[in-house]
């Protein structure tokens, strides 16, 4: 581990006409921690990853990722250093696709021809992957009949094989169950607290990953607050970001929000920020 | 039609130097259609498929009004399409009325093509149903090396081709350069509906394109097991197609069409079967209390 961080953000800004997603953003992501982004849709959450997988340009500023600039698709990281979660049915799998084959791309889909040597090596990595999040009773089924926890699994498994310094979570527990919420943010915590991975966590929900969450980014209509969440899941922090009268009520280790229903509780899941 | 099943007679007529030449150019495209399929079928392209092969036709049209060789121009307007239909049916949910919208006015184009060169008419219907007969050995060279190309440049983009296919968000995200793959595979896909209109037709591309693949598809889970399933199935199709159709002289298009029918309707029963089994292993497993657990 380096003190170097992984993610890094200075006086960053994203503009599009006359509308600031945000503007003056500082964000340091250390190696080994757990950020998570919140914030309602359309604040600029999922703009934020594109901004980090080099997908989209800052108006102004700079964005760091594991020592690389991030900048035009081209000058982007690396895709080694990173592994990226997107949220459950963000892609409608074809029939002749089963979880293995996922996992296979996610290490070394990205590399060009047919990949006929090291397939040992490759079978390997990719079986512990999947031993790894407890999918091999269903990985070699096809996707497109597992549920969506057993997808959201696999995911993790093909963002993990690669052992990438930082993950990027895109609401990955949306539409799953309570059950396989907990499952799901347990498997992406073991990877931070075990390899020491950077994870960024955007969610609408905290409170699957509460007990994990060492720092938190809130991003509402160009304004945001980061700190940790004691820090940043207050009324009176959360009242300033919405710029309305918001309760933050804790009940048995859980965070809930009260407010203004419409601006602060969403259930709509968002669209993935990327188009194929 | 009652000398379908007159082996005499096509025993005799396989020995044919131009029946011989029919086969091989028919075998090649069964490698090439059948490599690509798999991808077709994930990316929802058979109606480009359908597309990209009635530009050929126009491209042929004018290739014949300019005077220029047929197969040429068959081939640079099957790429111009399917590049075109790449690059503007970028989004999913627009890609099916552009796809239309191209096609509409691509056919009426090469219609005004044709009678605008009235002399060899009869040409329209060679292109439209197949011609794979009158392949000479130098349309043979120019299938081997043009099959060669695709296979080779396919072998090299497969992998970042397949994950973006499938997967197209994560690819996105791992880096996979898809502006790039996207119009590769465009061109590939021209080059195979420009040798597929030469043997079965503009009209029937697709059966050699897209029914052994989706055949595949219905058979097996696994990607590379598809693809080597679908070429099976395409060479089946289409050297069949041709061979039962020498006894009777009929036209090749019905038997390859109906050979690759049938496949997709076995496939299909098969895939019914594997499927209730797999439901019925799950239940078993999850009754038995085999819930995955993590480590």
């Amino acid at each position: 581990m380096t003190t170097e961080p992984a993610i890094q953000l200075r006086d960053a800004s994203l503009t599009f006409g006359s509308r600031t997603l945000w503007s003056g953003l500082n964000l340091d992501v250390a190696r080994g921690e757990f950020l998570a982004v919140l914030g309602p849709n359309g604040s600029g959450k999922s703009t934020l990853f594109s901004v980090l997988l080099g997908q989209q340009r800052l108006s102004s500023g700079t964005a760091r990722v594991a020592v690389r600039e991030a900048r035009g698709v081209r000058g982007g990281l690396a895709p080694r250093e990173l592994g990226y979660v997107p949220q459950q049915g963000a892609v409608e799998f074809p029939h002749a696709l089963r979880g293995v084959d996922l996992v296979s791309l996610g290490l070394d889909g990205h590399r060009w021809g047919m990949g006929l040597r090291g397939t040992a090596e490759r079978r390997r990595r990719v079986a512990d992957a999947i031993d790894a999040v407890g999918a091999g009773p269903f990985a070699r089924r096809p996707l497109s009949l597992l549920s969506g926890g057993e997808q959201q699994r696999l995911r993790v498994a093909q963002a993990l094989v690669g052992e990438p310094d930082v993950l990027l979570c895109d609401e990955p527990l949306l539409s799953l169950d309570h059950a396989n919420q907990q499952a799901v943010s347990e498997l992406i915590e073991r990877r931070r607290r075990e390899a020491g991975t950077a994870v960024l966590f955007v969610t609408h929900e905290i409170n699957p990953i509460l007990s994990y969450v060492n720092k938190m980014l809130y991003l509402v209509d160009g304004r945001f607050s980061i700190g940790s969440t004691d820090e940043v899941m207050t009324s009176a922090t959360l009242s300033t970001l919405y710029r309305t009268n918001v309760d933050v009520v804790r009940i048995g280790g859980q965070i809930h929000v009260t407010g203004p229903h419409s601006a602060v509780c969403e259930d709509d899941p968002h669209h993935p920020h990327l188009q194929a | 039609m009652e000398d379908l099943f007159n082996f005499e007679l096509t025993l005799r007529l396989l020995g044919l130097d131009f029946v011989r030449n029919a086969l091989l150019a028919a075998a090649v495209l069964g490698v090439v259609a059948g490599a690509l399929g798999p991808l077709i079928v994930m990316r929802r392209m058979a109606f480009a498929v359908h597309g990209t092969a009635e530009l050929a036709f126009t491209g042929a049209a004018a290739a014949l009004l300019l005077g220029v060789s047929v197969e040429f121009g068959a081939l640079a307007g099957a790429v111009v399409a399917a590049l075109l239909l790449a690059l503007l049916g970028g989004r999913e949910s627009e890609r099916d009325s552009v796809i239309g919208a191209v096609l509409a006015f691509g056919l009426g184009i090469g219609v005004l093509l044709l009678w605008l060169h009235p002399g060899r008419a009869q040409n329209k219907f060679g292109l439209l149903v197949g011609q794979v007969v009158t392949v000479d050995s130098a349309n043979l060279v120019v299938f081997v090396v043009a099959g060669a190309v695709v296979l080779g440049v396919l072998a090299v983009v497969y992998r970042p081709l397949l994950f973006a296919s499938v997967d197209p968000v994560v690819a996105a995200a791992r880096g996979v350069p898809i502006g790039l793959v996207t119009p590769v595979f465009a061109v590939l896909l021209g080059i195979a509906t420009a040798l597929g209109v030469q043997t079965v037709g503009v009209l029937l591309v697709i059966a050699l394109l897209v029914t052994p693949a989706a055949a595949a598809c219905r058979v097996t889970s696994s990607p590379v097991l598809a693809t080597v399933l679908s070429v099976i199935f395409a060479e089946v199709a289409v050297l069949g197609g041709i061979v039962l159709s020498l006894a009777p002289g009929a036209p090749v298009s019905a038997f390859v069409t109906s050979i690759a029918f049938a496949i997709y309707l076995v496939s299909r029963v098969i895939e019914h079967r594997r499927l209730a089994a797999t439901r019925t292993s799950r239940r078993l497993s999850q009754a038995k209390g085999v819930a995955a657990t993590p480590r």
